[in-house]
């Protein structure tokens, strides 16, 4: 099968800055692919330039077979996107919006409009207008997701959602993957991406510095862990306990999740008083791995 | 109240480029049109001459009004006073609406709202800043235009009058309506009505309806024929009367909303395609719009019948005019031709202000989401642009049906109009091709709009070289109606569309090559 999206040593300038500097991107039909970066990596400068929106200076784009930048009208009709910044035409309702683009795309699943309006729980009848952010995001979502395409490009999706409406956003996205959709999600939250995606892409600064599945990725995926104990633990000699540091009765290390028993058997026979862990944050991964 | 200072400087801050641009232009253009009147005018009765002839032709009365005097400044308040009315009326709107209802749609008065910034402080600050534009416009023009500076000062207090007259409609219009379009439509509507009701008036030699149009206002202060100052408390009072008015409603209502209340709409979107989206952005201004090309019409048909009466006096000047023209008939046409050839400039701002839109949508980030479907980029241009060219020809086409209907004599009115379509459709291919080619000097098709009125408006009177005058297209534009000209109607008519072809094609082409965003 054609892979949905391959990019190789793609280049963008804008005036003296580069914002892509040779990014690579594979993402394979059928998949769910985390597309993470810190703010300002070149995340929707790469997705608008998939989307034929932007010109590449240099590099090669691939996009469901086509090229993105010459066969643009024909690729969109095989696909959905929701920008990072939604912004929708202030005396158009929702609904009206929602129908323009799934029916510009090339159809929309009735039943389903239907059934998401329900459950992002959306009144389409409001002028945009009057929408406010998490609104207009469950719009172009809502537009994107009953649209009758095979593959569905997001950009940071859950910015301005509620928990609630992330967690009806994830379900959303699982219904996806099983009914065979390839979905590109660019996300800044690690978490998210953890919990919704078959492979990962990491880049920065316009270039990728990281790509595979979440398991070959595991050691990005380190937990940090803050413990005070009656007794120094017996840790030496233990593999996957990284950073080890111990202060007294204070313990802190970034320990893989493969020997997190290990680790909780050890400070347990030597009495916690206190445990605190906590997944690390993108910002600190790349302070650690890419700095 | 609190917060109206930081706000007013925010306001002339983020207008620090825009403000002096529009103060520079206005005041270098009158103190240009007065010098340039000394040197075409030289002696006391070439200035006698233009006087006398000028208040015997009923065209120049329906565009300027009359004059008051030969000095050259009364000959320069004469030339500019209606078009400076609503040029700095404009100016004012466009600063007043930024500063309060786009500020409001934008959600960024509602940030500021949040802070310790009172309730009125973003409308006292827009007023403000309008007041010291305005100010400023006046004492600029004053110190500018020739010698005893009294006149040039009430030249300039004339000026600032209409100007923050405008400004206080657009902010009482900011009130009613959710829309920042539809709030400078109103305003613009006032423009409009101020110059037409003022023009019938000249036109048609109506006393008491000059007293109902502030720039009818405007011409009365007669700047070095008698300076008459006492008349600026008018607009000091009306200003004062709107601007309370806008209080009380401002203080009546939530932040984002309009008084005029919003609906709720369809639940289900009937919108199919590109043009269909177009045509729902668009259709609200092409409507209000065909409105006023119809009244303008109407007005200039009802003035043109009058414009016979107004030669049959005794004066000698008024018949040695006439002769000229070829007799009441031709003083008729040529009237008409002027008049509609003006309605067809202001009609060229429609086409640059749809053209335009494009760049709106992309700026605001609606093209993007729209472009990332199975549009491609040209339908998503030519459904803005046929739009913008089409409704050009259906303005004037409305324009020409209206005076033609209140003249008489339909057909040849309707021709002389649709001749006009072409030159317009120039500026509409000038704003395309910078759209494609230089999205970020893409305004400056505006100012284009501006640059050919002011040919239009003072290149023959003062003289301009050939060449100054043929930069404009309406320029090329046979004089109808009226006898043909010598080299006939097809050619002229035909380069026309070509060009305004050629620069559209041009911008498409651009525009699938370039970047978004």
């Amino acid at each position: 099968m054609t892979p949905a999206i391959e990019v190789s040593g793609l280049i963008k300038r804008f005036g003296r800055t580069t914002a892509l500097d040779g990014l690579n991107l594979n993402v394979a039909a059928g998949e769910v692919h985390g597309f993470l970066g810190p703010n300002g990596a070149g995340k929707s400068t790469t997705i608008r330039t998939l989307l034929g929106l932007l010109r590449p200076d240099g590099g090669t784009a691939r996009l469901l077979g086509g090229d993105p930048w010459r066969d643009a009208a024909t690729l969109h009709r095989r696909l959905a996107y929701v920008p990072g910044d939604v912004t929708l035409w202030p005396g158009l309702t929702g609904g009206e919006v929602i129908d323009l683009l799934a029916r510009l795309r090339g159809g929309i699943d009735p039943k389903r409009r239907a059934d998401l309006l329900e459950r992002f729980d959306l009144d389409p009848r409001k002028k945009a207008r009057t929408y406010s952010k998490g609104n207009r995001q469950k719009v172009a979502l809502i537009a994107a997701l009953a649209s009758v395409v095979e593959l569905l490009i997001l950009d940071e999706p859950t910015s301005g959602l509620d928990p609630l409406m992330e967690e009806v956003f994830r379900d959303c996205i699982a219904e996806e993957r099983r009914n065979g959709r390839t979905v590109l999600l660019s996300s800044h939250i690690l978490s998210e991406v953890e919990v919704l995606c078959d492979r990962v892409s990491i880049i920065r600064n316009g270039t990728t510095v990281e790509t595979g599945t979440l398991e070959s990725l595991r050691h990005l995926t380190r937990t940090a862990i803050t413990a005070v104990v009656h007794q120094p633990p017996a840790l030496d000699g233990l593999a996957g306990i990284h950073d080890l540091v111990i202060d007294g009765d204070r313990v802190t290390a970034q320990v893989d999740n493969a020997a997190l028993g290990q680790m909780m058997s050890a400070l347990s026979a030597a009495g916690i008083r206190a445990l605190q862990s906590q997944p690390p944050t993108l910002e600190e991964l790349f302070l650690r791995h890419y700095a | 109240m609190n917060g109206t200072l930081a706000l007013l400087r925010l306001a002339l801050r983020l207008d620090r480029v825009r403000l002096p641009i529009w103060l520079a232009a206005l005041t270098l253009c009158a103190a240009g049109s007065a010098s340039s009147f000394a040197s075409a005018y030289p002696t006391a009765a070439d200035r006698a001459g233009l006087l006398s002839a000028a208040n015997a032709n009923p065209t120049f009365a329906a565009l300027y009004g009359h004059a008051h005097s030969a000095d050259i400044g009364a000959l320069t308040a004469w030339r500019l006073t209606t078009f400076y009315g609503v040029i700095a009326g404009l100016m004012t709107v466009f600063l007043v609406i930024r500063h309060t209802r786009t500020d409001e749609e934008a959600g960024r008065l509602e940030m500021l709202r949040a802070t310790v910034v009172g309730r009125h402080a973003a409308l006292a600050a827009a007023l403000l800043e309008a007041l010291i534009a305005n100010t400023a416009l006046a004492v600029l023009v004053g110190l500018t235009m020739p010698a005893p500076h009294p006149g040039g000062l009430a030249l300039g207090a004339a000026f600032a009058g209409t100007g923050l007259t405008a400004g206080a409609v657009a902010a009482l219009a900011a009130q009613l309506t959710e829309s920042p379009r539809t709030a400078t439509g109103i305003a613009g509507a006032y423009l409009g009505a101020a110059y037409g009701t003022r023009a019938v008036a000249d036109a048609a030699g109506i006393d008491w309806l000059r007293w109902v149009s502030p720039i009818g206002w405007a011409q009365q202060v007669r700047p070095y024929a008698g300076d008459r100052w006492w008349i600026l408390a008018l607009f000091a009072a009306l200003v004062a009367v709107l601007a309370a008015a806008t209080w009380a409603l401002a203080a009546r209502r939530d932040v984002g909303a309009g008084l005029l209340a919003a609906r709720p709409g369809r639940a289900e979107g009937r919108l199919t395609g590109p043009f269909a989206l177009a045509w729902r952005l668009q259709r609200g201004t092409l409507i209000a719009w065909l409105i006023g090309f119809a009244t303008a019409g109407l007005g200039i048909g009802v003035a043109a019948s009058s414009v016979a009466d107004f030669v049959d006096g005794p004066d000698s000047t008024a018949g040695q005019l006439v002769a000229r023209l070829g007799g009441t008939g031709g003083l008729v046409d040529a009237y008409l031709a002027t008049s509609l050839s003006l309605c067809a400039m202001v009609a060229g701002l429609y086409t640059v202000t749809a053209v335009l839109r494009l760049r709106g949508e992309e700026t605001a980030l609606h093209a993007e989401p729209v472009l990332a479907t199975g549009v491609t980029r040209r339908a998503w241009m030519a459904a803005h642009l046929a739009i913008a060219f089409a409704g050009t020809a259906a303005l004037l086409l409305v324009l020409g049906a209206g005076a033609g209907l209140a003249h008489g004599g339909l057909p040849r009115v309707l021709a002389a109009t649709a001749a006009l379509i072409p030159a317009a459709w120039v500026v509409g291919g000038i704003a395309a091709a910078l759209f494609g080619l230089l999205p970020r000097a893409a305004t400056a098709a505006s100012a284009a709009v501006g640059a050919f009125l002011l040919i239009a408006f003072l290149g023959p009177i003062l003289k301009a070289p050939g060449w100054v005058q043929d930069l404009s297209p309406y320029t090329h534009t046979p004089h109808l109606p009226g006898p043909a000209p010598a080299g006939g109607l097809v050619t002229p008519l035909t380069w026309l569309t070509v060009t305004a072809a050629a620069l559209t094609t041009a911008g498409l082409i651009g525009f699938r090559r370039r970047d978004i965003g």
